[in-house]
């Protein structure tokens, strides 16, 4: 069973948000990078950017696929993982770490409470998500 | 695992950029079973290959092998395949998977005079590639494997499995190809296993099997060369032997090469790591001027690179164009091909 950290909250589309002050760091999450194999590019978008929850806000290329990254939570970008299009490792190696993608600033902080908690994602695996 | 050509196949074991190194550095194995064989014997034989295919097969000696083309008369590309010459009057050829019916019944309408046989439900095959491929295959041969040279094959046992053993591959790695009967495949593939876990071997899934074989810019049939693509265009002319004589095809390709081939399949390095994927447009100036075929993130380049047909004039190393990806042009060049240098033996 892939490692679902009870801090963070879940997307049905297998990214993570964490609370970082007022704000919440965004990656995917570990059953995400298994499904996905060797990461080989990340896309971001530039700091600054708007992005809204349920929406792409980029992508994950690996050598057999490309999927879209969906925002948990709605907001601007005030900070981007400069280090992933050097080292895309980094999501496979420590998705939770080192292969963090985004920092959002919520408009809507409300949304952080309609996002899976770790049990319900955990659940969410089990039933052959 | 995926379906492939009917196939239940395994994509990956460990990882494909792990499995792609494993079989740069040391040795990796493929179950590649699923390939098709074909027999062809009597005084007819030749006359059947030398219609059917494009190389010229009277130049193969018994204990060779060349890799070859069927062809349309239109000139597109019915299948890519290897011919054995097993003995003065007798041949086999290796097609690909998904192509096996289609071929069955294309060599069988036009290969008339000569006895076909399709031996690819009783043939298995197992692919050993790398450094150390030639210790490994040696260790459980009872004959002198290292003797064999590149594109030549020698029957004997491998593991106690009565065995024909190939120098050939897909992963432009020193190794071989081992034909085994269906029955006996698995248990040469365990013994392989055993007896390479020293030399650090390891089952190699399909993803590797195609970053590999890009990396030596390989074809593979249904990405790169298909019906609609002519020998000359996928820049394969070295297979096609036109002073041979007769063969199907020959008079549309032949007009291909008076003409000048439209456009060309070339190497392309992408200037990020963003992937080129099958179907995506090549763009220069933002004119549509073709299409990739095959792309990935190379593992040994550590480079993404991708495999496209491009209008000839934008064809010669250097030229640089863009890819389409996800609606944005992305910067490219043309690039020599194999995008990572070949250390099979010569």
């Amino acid at each position: 069973m892939a490692n679902v950290p009870a801090d963070l909250r879940y997307t049905k589309d297998h990214e993570w948000a964490k609370p970082d002050g007022k704000n919440y760091r965004v990656g995917i999450t570990e059953y995400a990078q298994e499904q996905l194999g060797d990461v080989v590019f990340v896309e971001l978008p530039k700091k600054g950017a708007k992005v809204t929850a349920k929406q792409s806000f980029g992508v994950v290329e690996s050598v057999k696929a490309v999927s879209d990254l969906f925002a948990p939570l709605t907001g601007e970008i005030v900070e981007i993982n400069t280090a992933l299009p050097n080292e895309p490792q980094a999501v496979n190696q420590d998705p939770y770490g080192k292969g963090w993608m985004i920092v959002v600033a919520p408009s809507k902080p409300g949304e952080w409470n309609e996002l899976l908690t770790a049990a319900q994602y955990e659940q969410f695996l089990s039933e052959g998500h | 695992m995926v379906e492939f050509g009917g196939w239940d196949m395994p994509v990956q074991y460990s990882g494909i950029i792990d499995e792609h190194r494993r079989v740069r550095s040391a040795v990796g194995l493929f179950d590649v079973s699923h390939m098709g064989e074909f027999e062809v014997e009597g005084a007819g034989a030749l006359a059947a290959l030398q219609t059917l295919t494009t190389n010229d097969v009277s130049t193969l000696e018994v204990g060779q092998i060349q890799y070859s083309l069927l062809c349309y008369p239109e000139g597109g590309v019915v299948d890519d395949l290897t011919v054995y010459r097993l003995a003065p009057d007798r041949y086999m050829i290796t097609v690909n998977a998904s192509n096996i019916d289609k071929d069955w019944a294309w060599v069988t309408a036009h290969g008339g005079g000569a006895r076909w046989r399709n031996i690819s439900a009783e043939t298995g095959l197992i692919a050993v590639q790398g450094p150390r491929a030639e210790d490994l295959v040696s260790e459980l041969a009872d004959i002198d494997v290292r003797a064999i040279g590149y594109y030549r094959f020698a029957r004997g046992t491998v593991a106690r499995v009565s065995t024909l053993v190939s120098r050939t591959g897909y992963t432009g790695e020193d190794g071989f190809e081992l034909y085994a009967p269906w029955g006996e495949t698995e248990r040469l593939w365990s013994a392989l296993i055993e007896a390479g876990t020293k030399a650090d071997v390891a089952p190699i899934g399909l993803g590797a099997r195609d970053t590999l074989r890009l990396e030596m810019r390989y074809a593979l049939y249904g990405n790169d060369i298909d019906q609609t693509t002519n020998p000359l265009e996928a820049v394969l002319g070295w297979v096609v032997k036109p002073a041979k004589g007769d063969f199907i095809g020959k008079p549309a390709i032949e007009r291909v090469r008076g003409e000048g081939p439209k456009r060309k399949l070339v190497g392309l390095e992408m200037a990020d790591r963003s992937v080129a994927r099958h179907g995506y447009p090549v763009l220069s100036g933002g004119r549509r001027v073709g299409e990739v075929t095959s792309g990935t993130f190379g593992p040994s380049v550590e480079k993404s690179i991708a495999m496209a047909y491009v209008e000839t004039p934008l064809a010669a190393i250097g030229t640089a164009v863009d890819v389409e990806i996800r609606g944005q042009a992305r910067p490219a060049h043309v690039v020599k091909t194999p995008f990572h240098p070949p250390h099979v033996k010569r």
